[in-house]
């Protein structure tokens, strides 16, 4: 089940670029929170705070509190066993290119050491229905690679290998940019299904998208959060003026 | 006129690196028979003998060096690509490797002489291995390094992101990514050394007999060319071009291998 | 950035209608028994850092190699270096039998084999580098990057091999007594000719180094901006002038590198010399006499030295090698990169 998201006072930099300032906000657990804003404003740079990405960077430095469920993940746990719980789904959908479709999905567990080859089986059809791909490619799992499949059967893999390891959080940094409308409304429905169970944060520049499936919406402007509200709100009645411009279509 | 001085260079360059290649093939080629590979040499003056031992010690002192070169030089490209990108010390470190490159081979085969044969008072296929093994190095982390640089960086992060510590994903996503580059990037290296006679000179020395114990001397296929070549036999001289043939064969597999992964992009499924 | 006209929805209860296959979502049993295992697998940190600390040690082991190379050479030479000193190098009286050591006939032939390599072969590599990057088909290019590549790759004692029985003949009945007839006035073409000799190695070592002078001459030309052809082009030029100005102009740097990198390789080049110099300690105004270099020095006596300051002298001759051949590659290199790479600075 998924849990809540607790962050106070974050801030990032990119070397010297102070990229996100200040952002302190509650994500509530098992329900779907977008974040929207315009490019380069600190969207991706915020969902890599929270599952211990962004240090990746060898120039990146964050400083202030990211409490998962309660714990804060920058001094309770390690980098690992944070992105353990969390899943991440990328921009661009990225599979393991020399892996099989099962390979892929199985991927996140047997990376880890795990090696129960019917659990392994039970997981990765789960996963694959949960992320609608199974029925596509349910006939070659094992011989089929997962760079063959199309784009948006590639982003479906991907967040069957995000749910394999059972996150208690899913991040999405605009898991749709890349697909055509079809595969969209698949990726969207998608995360309808999966939200009773999971927190889901997903970053979005398409303004539909999130309002039709989150609850929560952040509005990001240059490194800052200007708004955080529901959704219902943010759309129409905000709070603040930059927000109104920016749903608006007045800027960015 | 100064595109056909361009056109007469190339001419002129090209020419002689035919001459080689017919020569090689052509005598090396209708020397090379079954015996050629079973047989020991035979008995100065007689006809027939082959360089099975050569080659038994080649694979024998192959092995040891690429046991010794392959995983230090893979290690040393998967720290230059993966934890030293961009810092000073990998800019030294790549420096080095190439300067490294460089020093000739029979400067390295002095100094394994001073620092194995010396001490331990004989000559040795341990100390050829070592050699061979060290002068791999440099080149097999190179390709390494560069081979694991053209793994698009989204497949590192996607492995991160499902919380696979870091080694594992180094060893499990990014190299096996780059597998087939880095594998026959060790090739290359492998067919270099296969053909270095220097090194060996005072290292394995050479042995007319079979041999294939690392704390004796050990024949080589480039150093039974070497000695066959200036010998006075034509049976040798036979056996000489043959010996380069297969050498040679090994070079051209290796490199158009190493091409094609390159060019042709086998890990541009990856991007 | 509107491109679907649609009514915020309100979250449709599970029992929906499904999009493309979607299958309602159960939670299974196995999911709570992966999320135990994971959280028991713990941060695995000691494993990352032994594993960094492992891949750093491999990669120091490169300069371990470097050190460890210059320190037997060192140790193993202190015979002449005490006995000699600098004289070394300047004696030109090769004597193991009286134990008086002078390598200047070595360091000559070295010096002179290489500098009659670099004089055969850098226009012809510059010439090739021109064909290959400006006005080579597609098609024929390939094939001819593929040679070179092959051509670096020869073992040296198959072009020793090659140069025995096929170069040195051509050479001392067609070549020679050609060069002797034109050139003989000068003294550097007399006879006696053997066909083996300083000449003989100058070619071969020609032949072996044009490949990589060729290849790093035209990866440098390569990265001449176009804009910069485009810029002596629009001026007027034919194309010959584009080539020379725009082209050769821009990469000279990153062909000196190449040059000098192609002389590193020259100067240590053994089996092939040794095999066709001839093996005489001396120096004679004659091209065409035998001489040994320093590598082939090392390679045709060290084997037969008998005693510790015959070995000692051919070591240190090996350590001066490793000197000069360190510090030509690392000042090739770095012209090299200065050119393909940005700065050089930064690499120093
Ligand atoms: N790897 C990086 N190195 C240096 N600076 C970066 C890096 N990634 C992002 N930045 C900077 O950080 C800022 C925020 O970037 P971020 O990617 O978080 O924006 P974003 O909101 O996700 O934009 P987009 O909608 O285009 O994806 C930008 O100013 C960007 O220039
Ligand atoms: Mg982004």
């Amino acid at each position: 089940m998924g849990v809540s998201i607790e962050v106070n006072n974050l801030n990032a930099w990119y070397g010297t670029n102070h990229t996100l300032q200040d952002i302190t906000l509650h994500i509530p657990a098992n329900e779907a929170t977008a974040l929207i804003g315009p490019s380069g404003c600190g969207k991706s740079t915020f969902v890599r705070c929270l599952n211990r990405m962004h240090e990746t960077n060898p120039i990146a430095k964050v400083t202030g509190e990211v409490r998962v469920g309660g714990l804060d993940i920058y001094s309770e746990t390690s980098a690992v066993e944070v992105r353990r719980r969390i899943g991440m789904v990328f921009q661009r959908p990225n599979p393991f290119p020399t892996m099989s479709i099962y390979d892929n999905v199985a991927s996140g567990l047997r990376l880890n050491g795990y090696r129960n080859r019917r659990t392994l089986d039970e997981v990765v059809e789960r996963s694959l229905k949960q992320s609608a791909l199974w029925d596509e490619v349910k006939d070659e799992l094992k011989k089929k690679s997962g760079a063959s499949l199309s784009g948006g059967q590639q982003q479906r893999l991907c967040i069957a290998r995000a749910l394999a390891v059972d996150p208690e959080v899913l991040l999405m940094d605009e898991p749709a940019s890349a697909l055509d409308p079809v595969s969209t409304a698949k990726i969207e429905d998608l995360i309808f299904q999966l939200k009773s169970q999971y927190t889901i944060v997903i970053v979005t520049h398409n303004m539909q998208q999130a309002a039709r499936v989150a609850e929560r919406t952040g509005f990001f402007l240059n490194g800052r959060l200007v708004e955080f509200d529901s959704t219902h709100k943010i759309f129409t009645n905000p709070g603040d003026k930059r927000t109104e411009d920016y749903i608006t279509g007045r800027f960015g | 006129m100064a595109s056909g001085l361009a056109v007469l260079a190339t001419i002129l360059v090209i020419a002689p690196l035919v001459a080689i290649f017919i020569d090689l093939v052509y005598k090396g080629a209708s020397s090379l028979n079954l015996n050629f590979f079973t047989k020991l040499p035979a008995p100065v003056g007689e006809n027939g003998g082959g360089m099975a031992n050569a080659i038994v010690g080649s694979a024998v002192l192959l092995t040891l060096a690429s046991a010794i070169g392959v995983p230090i030089g893979i290690a040393a490209g998967i720290y230059l690509s993966e934890y030293g990108r961009g810092t000073k010390l990998s800019n030294v470190v790549r420096f080095t490797a190439d300067v490294l490159n460089g020093v000739p081979s029979i400067v390295m085969g002095i100094a394994v002489y001073a620092l194995i044969v010396v001490p331990e008072k004989s000559f040795s296929a341990f100390a050829g291995g070592v050699v061979l093994g060290i002068m791999m190095v440099p080149t097999v982390a190179r390709t390494t390094e560069e081979m694991l640089l053209m793994v698009p960086h989204s497949i590192r992060e996607a492995a991160l992101g499902l919380g696979v510590p870091a080694w594992r994903s180094v060893l499990s996503i990014t190299l096996r990514t780059a597998m087939p580059g880095v594998i026959t990037g060790c090739m290359l290296a492998f067919a270099r050394v296969a053909g270095e006679t220097a090194p060996l000179l005072f290292t394995a020395l050479g042995n007319d007999f079979w041999s294939t114990s690392l704390r004796q001397p050990i024949e080589a296929l480039p150093l039974q060319i070497y000695v066959y070549a200036l010998g006075a036999y034509d049976e040798w001289h036979r056996l000489a071009w043959a010996g380069s043939l297969v050498l040679i064969a090994l070079i051209v597999v290796s490199v158009s291998l190493v091409r094609y992964v390159t060019t042709r992009g086998v890990l541009k499924g990856a991007a | 950035m509107i491109l679907r006209i649609q009514e915020p929805r309100t979250p449709k209860p599970a029992d929906d209608e499904p999009i493309g296959g979607l299958v309602p979502v159960v939670v299974s049993p196995q999911a709570s028994t992966v999320r135990t295992f994971l959280v028991s697998r713990g941060s695995s940190s000691i494993a990352d850092s032994t594993f960094r600390w492992l891949m750093l040690l491999c990669a120091l082991s490169i300069f371990a190699i470097v050190a460890l190379i210059a320190t037997e050479l060192v140790t193993h030479s202190q015979i002449t270096l005490a006995k000699f000193g600098w004289k070394f190098f300047l004696g030109s009286a090769w004597d193991p039998v009286n134990a008086n050591f002078g390598a200047l006939p070595f360091v000559y032939g070295t010096l002179v084999s290489s500098i009659l390599a670099l004089i055969l072969a850098v226009p012809l590599a510059i010439g090739v580098a021109v064909f290959l990057t400006e006005m080579c088909p597609r098609a024929l290019r390939g094939f001819l990057s593929f040679m070179t590549e092959l051509l670096a790759a020869i073992p040296s004692v198959v072009y020793g091999l090659w140069a025995i029985f096929v170069l040195v003949p051509l050479l001392r009945e067609h070549v020679d007594p050609l060069l002797i007839r034109l050139l003989g006035w000068t003294g550097l073409f007399a006879p006696p000719d053997f066909g083996i000799g300083m000449f003989a190695a100058g070619v071969i070592l020609a032949i072996m180094i044009l490949p990589i002078i060729s290849s790093l001459t035209r990866e440098v030309m390569t990265a001449v901006p176009h804009s910069q052809r485009e810029a002596v082009l629009a001026l007027g030029a034919t194309r010959w002038e584009m080539i020379r100005m725009g082209v050769l102009r821009n990469a000279r740097i990153g062909i000196v590198g190449s040059i000098i990198l192609g002389l590193g390789r020259a100067l240590g080049e053994t089996m092939a010399v040794a095999m066709v110099i001839g093996s005489s300690p001396t120096i004679s105004k004659s091209l065409l006499a035998p001489a040994a270099t320093m590598a082939s020095v090392i390679a045709n006596e060290f084997a037969e030295a008998s005693d510790d300051t015959y070995r000692s002298a051919l070591i240190e001759i090996a350590l001066a090698l490793f000197l000069v051949t360190i510090v030509v590659n690392m000042f090739a290199r770095l012209l090299v990169w200065a050119v393909t790479r940005g700065t050089p600075a930064r690499v120093a």
